[in-house]
């Protein structure tokens, strides 16, 4: 944070001179600094401004047809956010969504990693594997987890058949709280091993395969190849899809939402499908304290991505 | 660099969220009432909620309207009961909502606080307004204004499987005692007595009136559904499973129960008129409809329905168009045609005088159990009230909850909701 504001600062005192110099350039620019500030400072500052008041869908300025509504909501300080983070709701579902994203991201690091370190070498229908591993992605999310969604489904769903077919009691896949949970993790595994594939094959391929030949001389084994050549190899990628991965994953809100609806009874509802159900499920609808939501969810983020960063530059990193 | 401005991004995405519902609100014409003269012009566009099966009969009668009024284009959109209430709202926050809406009863009062209605006193929305039954006619006002006219009017009922219920040697039970009782009995044709839909908190609502229950008492402003009779309410559901007499599931419930009732594998379901012609696609003769089965204090399953509203951002040259439409959606001779094709009920009384109406047999069952349906609470919030009971009806039903821990828990969400209530 100080160092943006230092250069901040140094920036201003050469601005003149750049002006004169380099208006070219930022003539350039313009545009893009002002759809940057249009697409996302405006509704970041706007949404801070709301989650400090008690703006709701029946109190906000609207404009319909003949009738003109003035807004009259208040200002009202932190009590948006005191009333979140004093209550159990924000803790319960932050500890799901904490356990919801590490364990996404780390089961889909792990099979895209071993599925990209099997794709990486010349065999007999490779291109088939690739495609095939890739459409996943290819297909749009909510078609996907609809059809999950009948996969799953208890009486008529394919995975039970199939489990009664030997003998086996079905599961309650979507109505008992830990399969639920399992079930939407699945989802999104099977949704985001495509991405860690493709990042994590070209980070593979990055490596020059002089240095396994090299290594393969002096004796070393597989497992020493990959911990010593293939690991500190994709390590700048992994680092990379990681943090995407982490942040996507924490506001997948497409998966659970389709899936379960955040339930049964909630205990699949992460912090961004909460966020929602203020904003959109409720009526009135309460933009207050989903504002405030998004406040903390985004505030919880950025610590993330910031210690991520300085964990990262600890170990000598340069990102 | 890069990266915070990645993170910001995504971040933003989920700030953005929760805030861009609240941006629109400008624009439309504030100006003067200057009706149209003479011919009709313009396009309405009407959202319909209808099911499949209901889709393609409005879709005709809407467009009819054009034939006859050759200046009008009729633009039917079927945008699907689940979301359609979201839709709206985001529709009419940004000035984008069609001309006509289709609403669930409890809707109106939500839209209209919001002013997203325009109000149809002394317009030419309104034909013979005295001629609607007299709860269809309470759901379309709110503070005293008209904000919609009337569509069909429904309620819950029990449709049962006749051969499967004469396999088993079981009368058509009138109360949940007694489906209770029959489950020995449908054993040996291989049956469960009932599907119990634990996913649509609207299927609670007959457990909770056979107790006496009510979610709310709007006069009093009094949250309700955390004294005794809701705890029987929620006692009574968890019960049923427990006892083997129905089976549920908390996702998915629409499909599984029109399932398990066509195969025949469950002999009972509770269900409305909206779901007439598939049952009987799937049934044919064998599908039987009597009241909902009773709790301890008796026989009541809820109020429902469906209103025509005009959105107030309509543009003036092109509400007269969009009164008359309406108008002729909601006539006699409609509402007349509607029920001879699918059932439905009519929400004007006349129509009920009609020969085609009072033989049609699902009208003969349905009048009377909706004559003495339960009233919903008709106000802004009402919607919000389901949320909450399915979240608990989930909990109680994968025993996370008590009925009395899913009672309280569902209370207290409505204090929160309804938080200018006194109590």
């Amino acid at each position: 944070m100080a160092e943006a504001a230092i250069s901040r600062l140094k920036r201003g005192t050469r601005l003149r001179r750049s002006l004169s110099n380099y208006w070219y350039a930022w003539a350039m620019i313009a545009p893009v600094v002002v759809v940057i500030t249009g697409i996302i400072g405006w509704p970041l500052v706007r949404g801070v401004f709301l989650s400090l008041t008690n703006a709701n869908e029946a109190n906000v300025e609207r404009q319909i047809g003949v009738n003109k509504i003035e807004a009259t909501y208040e200002f009202v300080g932190l009590e948006n956010y005191l009333d979140i983070l004093g209550g159990s709701e924000f803790w319960d579902r932050l500890g799901w969504t904490l356990v919801w994203t590490v364990s996404c991201v780390s089961i889909t690091f792990l099979i895209g990693l071993g599925l990209a370190n099997m794709l990486n070498r010349s065999f007999r229908g490779r291109t088939l594997y690739r495609m095939a591993l890739i459409l996943p992605w290819a297909i749009p999310a909510f078609v996907s987890v609809f059809a999950w969604r009948m996969i799953f489904n208890e009486r008529n769903g394919i995975l039970n058949n199939l489990l009664e077919g030997q003998g086996i009691a079905g599961v309650h896949w979507l109505s008992d709280p830990t399969w639920a949970k399992l079930a939407v993790i699945g989802v999104n595994v099977w949704l985001g091993v495509p991405f860690m594939l493709i990042a994590m094959l070209g980070a593979l391929q990055s490596i020059p395969p002089e240095h396994y030949e090299a290594a393969e001389m002096d004796g070393a084994g597989p497992w020493q190849r990959f911990w010593n050549i293939t690991l500190p190899g994709v390590r700048s990628v992994s680092m990379t899809v990681v943090l995407l991965s982490t942040i996507w994953t924490f506001n997948m809100f497409p998966v659970i939402f389709l899936l379960t609806r955040g339930g049964p009874a909630g205990s699949t509802d992460i912090l961004v499908t909460e966020a929602f159900r203020l904003a959109f499920i409720r009526s009135p609808r309460d933009f207050a304290n989903s504002a405030a939501w998004g406040v903390l969810i985004l505030l919880l983020l950025v610590l993330f991505a910031i210690s991520y960063r300085r964990a990262l530059r600890k170990q000598g990193e340069v990102w | 660099m890069r990266r915070s401005i990645g993170t910001t991004t995504a971040a933003v995405a989920a700030l953005a969220l929760a805030v861009t519902a609240c941006g629109g609100g400008d624009g439309g014409d504030g100006g003067g009432g200057a009706a149209a003269d003479g011919e009709l012009s313009g396009t309405i566009t009407y959202w319909d909620t209808s099911n499949e099966t209901e889709a393609a009969v409005f879709k005709a009668i809407a467009e009819e309207f054009a034939t006859q009024h050759p200046g009008v284009t009729v633009d039917y959109v079927n945008i699907g009961f689940d979301d359609a209430q979201n839709r709206f709202k985001n529709a009419a926050a940004a000035n984008e909502a069609p001309d006509v809406m289709r609403t669930e009863v409890a809707w109106v009062a939500d839209f209209a606080s919001l002013g997203y209605l325009w109000p149809l006193d002394d317009t030419a929305a309104l034909e013979n307004q005295e001629d609607f039954v007299p709860q269809a006619w309470a759901s379309t006002q709110y503070e005293g204004t008209t904000y919609a006219v009337p569509q069909v009017i429904d309620t819950l009922a029990l449709f049962y499987n006749e051969r499967l219920l004469a396999d088993a040697g079981v009368e058509v039970p009138t109360t949940l005692e007694e489906v209770k009782d029959s489950t020995g009995a449908f054993e040996g044709a291989g049956a469960v007595p009932m599907y119990m839909r634990g996913d649509d908190p609207y299927w609670f609502l007959p457990f909770l009136y056979g107790e006496g229950g009510d979610m709310v008492d709007a006069e009093g402003k009094k949250v309700t559904i955390d004294n005794e009779a809701g705890i029987a309410a929620f006692t009574q559901m968890k019960d049923m499973v427990d006892s083997g007499a129905a089976i549920t599931d908390t996702s998915d419930g629409w499909e599984n129960m029109m399932g398990s009732f066509t195969r025949g594998e469950v002999a009972m379901m509770i269900n409305g008129p909206w779901a007439i012609n598939d049952a009987v696609a799937g049934l044919g003769d064998d599908l039987g409809v009597a009241p909902v089965p009773g709790g301890s204090a008796g026989q009541a399953a809820p109020q429902g329905g469906w209103n025509y509203a005009i959105y107030a951002g309509t543009p003036e040259e092109e509400s007269p168009a969009a009164f008359e439409f309406v108008k002729y959606m909601s006539s006699a001779a409609t509402q007349q045609r509607i029920t001879e094709e699918l059932s439905l009920l009519p929400t004007r009384t006349s129509v009920y005088d009609v020969e085609s109406v009072r033989n049609n047999e699902m009208v003969q069952f349905f009048k009377p159990a909706v004559d003495v349906a339960h009233e919903r609470p008709w106000i802004p919030q009402a919607q919000s009230l389901f949320d909450p009971i399915k979240e608990n009806v989930q909990g109680l039903l994968i025993g996370s909850a008590s009925p009395e821990e899913a009672a309280k828990s569902t209370g207290d969400a409505y204090r929160d909701i309804l938080d200018d209530w006194l109590d």
